[in-house]
């Protein structure tokens, strides 16, 4: 089982290597971080993901609470969201194989983004199982180089984040 | 006013009742001491940076202030390193401040330049490295608040050399520290405080675990109040010692590896554990699968994230312990538990037939029975500080402390090298107690040099050494787990006498158990610093003892029949 954790943190020097080296000293097991800049601008948005069969999330969340410069954490994974990760393939491609893939891409909704004689980049948004399939898709034709950004979410409607935060108590250490 | 860097600190330390500053100066501090020349603080010159944090720490301890102790960058601040550690693992409110390289040095392997936030992320609860003269006085504010707060640990703020030097207009910021991520409090669901309140009034056979965090809370009316309400027996950790009276019928003393059997025994038997203010450390659990099996368990902590961490419970409840415990108090009903009460005592007795107290040594001097006759001859009033060792154990279990803050030990860490300047900032933090260091042999040597800082700033501390001859608490594991095979715990070591009398110090050393009270009592009158070398069996046990990792009630016991042959001699 799969845990989104959201984390809004200040946006300070030294802020990520907190976060990573509680991870390290801690043992967590995590599956991705990703961190971003928010609407305000003094905060970032840091979106992890923990996989809970390895490490208990709850934990993982009252120690992200220890740092000072944590401000809210919230583990989004049983609330309605939009999660979304994205990969950039360059994968083989010749005259004969060039349509198929530019075809399956499109049925996959991702975007060719360069084109060279022997090869194409292709980029794709989605949630993490859709991108799971397409790589899969691709692997025949030669993959040649591929990177994901990880996972970010947000949990529908208007509130932020939904609110509600995880562990009952608040902010606290 | 425009002040520089280094003003500002010092203005900002005062405004946080600052009075006392342990530290050693160096190339990339130096401003700072130029500056503290005008202000009102005193400064204690300690022999190495490590000396200086355990100092605050140990100040830290025995006030419930906030300690605080300064460094030159580079080798200065990688010498606190085993200081901030011991500190953070015993939750203890210092604020370390160090020096730095030049801002525009960082990141050029400068002469003495460490990444000194960077080696103390891990071991303080936080750390800052100021650029900018105009953030100092805000982040001298954050770091007295945060180190005092909450969970209390360590904080280091680390200051580039321009930093100090650079000048600004000086407003303190007279607001209450405002930190989005960081606000301890105390908020307890009702339906825990109703489901806590019903298994403390059904529970038969409670114990209370009582650790430290009652000290750091204040918690001790409200824990006698609640004990004796709920004629709920009271066990301590290691830490936790002071916060209960030894003497009261209550008290089972402490729990855990070296705790006695029937306090052990009481927790493995008890139907409701209430857990105030400790964390289940491995040294007070022994195997967790087999921990107090029968046991509900309730547990208050401060710190969110020790609630289920090593022992899971059926309550958990986060916040101030004081604050919890009165919450909790009205609704605790005085249940007849005199049963429970009577079956503990029972094992008690079990206990009392094996104690060394009740044997006359054999005309031998053994580690216990110094112990014992320090808390005679002081009248269990003196403040201790012990090092790491048998010697520390013998302590909790034979020096009863009736008072809190009498005990200041490194438990979490184990750091040998902790008593010698922790005592020193002990008595300097309380003048009017009188404090005891003890010590082995192995560990006093770790930190010795700090016997010149006691000199120099006439601190009258009494020194206790325990000299066995060995790294003894190893030497026992050893003996119990590797077949006697002493690979490397055998010391060879100086006249503890000598080297006292070189640096001035009045010395006795004791070899028979009839000479240890006089000697005390002699060493008590002494008008400054004094040291006793104890010369005690070399190869003697502390019992009982629960293998690391071994359930908590298969304890290692002292062979009865030896005693009672022994006793009845
Ligand atoms: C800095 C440090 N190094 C090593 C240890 C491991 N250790 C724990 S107890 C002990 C022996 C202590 O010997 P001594 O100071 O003579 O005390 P005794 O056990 O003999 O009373 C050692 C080496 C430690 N706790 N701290
Ligand atoms: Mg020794």
């Amino acid at each position: 089982m799969k845990h989104v954790l959201v984390a809004r943190v200040e946006n300070k020097p030294g802020v990520l290597n907190r976060v990573a080296s509680l991870f390290r000293r801690r043992g967590f097991n995590i599956d991705s971080l990703t961190v971003g800049e928010t609407e305000v601008p003094e905060v970032s948005r840091m979106t992890i993901v923990v996989d809970a069969t390895r490490t208990d999330a709850s934990r993982v969340v009252h120690n992200l609470y220890k740092l000072v410069n944590v401000i809210e954490v919230e583990d989004i994974t049983e609330k309605p969201a939009v999660v979304r990760d994205l990969v950039l393939i360059k994968v083989k491609a010749d005259a004969k194989t060039r349509p198929e893939i530019i075809q399956l891409t499109q049925v996959f909704r991702g975007h060719v983004v360069d084109v060279a004689p022997e090869s194409l980049i292709v980029e794709l948004t989605g949630e993490e199982d859709k991108i799971n399939s397409f790589v899969d898709v691709m692997r025949p034709f030669g993959i040649i180089e591929m990177v994901r950004t990880g996972i970010v979410a947000m949990v529908r409607g208007t509130s932020v984040n939904g609110h509600g935060r995880v562990g009952g108590n608040g902010s606290v250490l | 006013m425009e002040l520089t860097g280094a003003e500002i600190l010092w203005e900002c330390l005062l405004r946080e009742g600052v009075e006392l500053v342990f530290g050693y100066p160096g190339g990339a501090i130096l401003p700072t001491y130029d500056a503290m020349n005008f202000y009102p603080v005193r400064h204690v010159l300690v022999r190495h940076e490590q000396g200086a944090v355990h100092a605050a720490d140990g100040y830290a301890r025995a006030s419930g202030r906030v300690g605080v102790a300064m460094a030159t960058s580079g080798p200065g601040a990688t010498n606190m390193v085993t200081g901030i550690a011991t500190a953070m693992m015993d939750s203890s409110p210092v604020v370390c401040i160090t020096g730095q390289v030049p801002t525009l040095a960082i990141g050029s392997d400068a002469f003495q330049e460490t990444d000194v936030t960077g080696i103390t992320l891990p071991i303080t609860k936080h750390n800052y490295l100021v650029t900018d003269v105009r953030d100092l006085a805000r982040t001298v504010k954050e770091a007295f608040y945060i180190a005092r707060t909450g969970r209390p640990g360590p904080v280091l703020i680390d200051i580039p050399k321009d930093v100090q030097i650079a000048r600004t207009e000086f407003v303190y910021p007279e607001d209450p520290v405002e930190l989005p991520g960081y606000k301890p409090r105390t908020v307890i669901p009702p339906e825990d405080l109703e489901r806590a309140v019903e298994l403390i009034n059904s529970a038969r056979r409670p114990v209370i675990l009582a650790g430290h965090g009652v000290l750091m809370s204040g918690a001790m009316r409200e824990l006698r109040e609640f004990a004796e309400r709920g004629r709920i027996p009271v066990a301590q950790t290691l830490l936790g010692l002071g916060n209960f009276p030894a003497s009261h019928p209550l008290c089972l003393g402490m729990m855990g590896m070296h705790g006695e059997a029937y306090v052990n025994q009481a927790i493995q038997e008890a139907d409701l554990l209430l857990a105030f203010g400790m964390r289940f450390d491995d040294r007070v659990t022994g195997n967790v699968k087999t921990y107090a099996p029968k046991a509900r368990k309730i547990h208050v902590d401060i710190d969110p994230s020790e609630i289920n961490k090593n022992v899971k419970v059926d309550v958990g409840i986060v916040g101030d312990l004081k604050a919890v415990l009165q919450e909790l108090l009205p609704h605790v009903e005085p249940v007849d538990r005199s049963a429970w009460l009577e079956q503990i005592d029972e094992w008690r007795d079990d206990t009392r037939r094996r104690d060394i107290l009740n044997w006359d040594g054999g005309g031998k001097l053994w580690g216990a029975h110094v112990i014992h006759d320090i808390w005679r001859a002081t009248e269990g009033n003196a403040i201790v500080v012990t090092d790491v060792g048998q010697h520390q154990m013998w302590e909790a279990q034979y020096y009863r402390h009736e008072r809190p803050f009498t005990l200041i030990t490194s438990g979490g860490l184990g750091t040998m090298g902790f008593a010698l300047p922790a005592g020193i900032g002990a008595k300097l933090a309380r003048p009017d107690e009188e404090v005891w260091v003890i010590a082995g042999d192995g560990g006093f040597q770790m930190t010795q040099a700090e016997l010149a800082t006691a000199v120099q700033e006439r601190v009258p501390i009494r020194i206790a050494i325990i000299n066995n001859g060995y790294l003894g608490m190893v030497r026992q594991w050893q003996e119990f787990f590797y077949e006697k095979r002493y690979a490397a715990t055998p010391l060879v070591n100086p006249d503890f006498c000598k080297l006292a009398a070189a640096y001035d110090i009045p010395a006795f050393r004791v070899t028979r158990r009839e000479e240890v009270i006089p000697t005390v009592q002699k060493a008590r009158e002494v008008d400054g610093p004094v040291l006793i070398d104890f010369i005690v069996e070399k190869e003697d046990i502390v019992y009982p003892m629960v293998p690391a990792g071994a359930d908590l009630h298969a304890m290692i016991r002292r062979p009865v029949e030896q005693y009672e042959k022994e006793v009845s001699k």
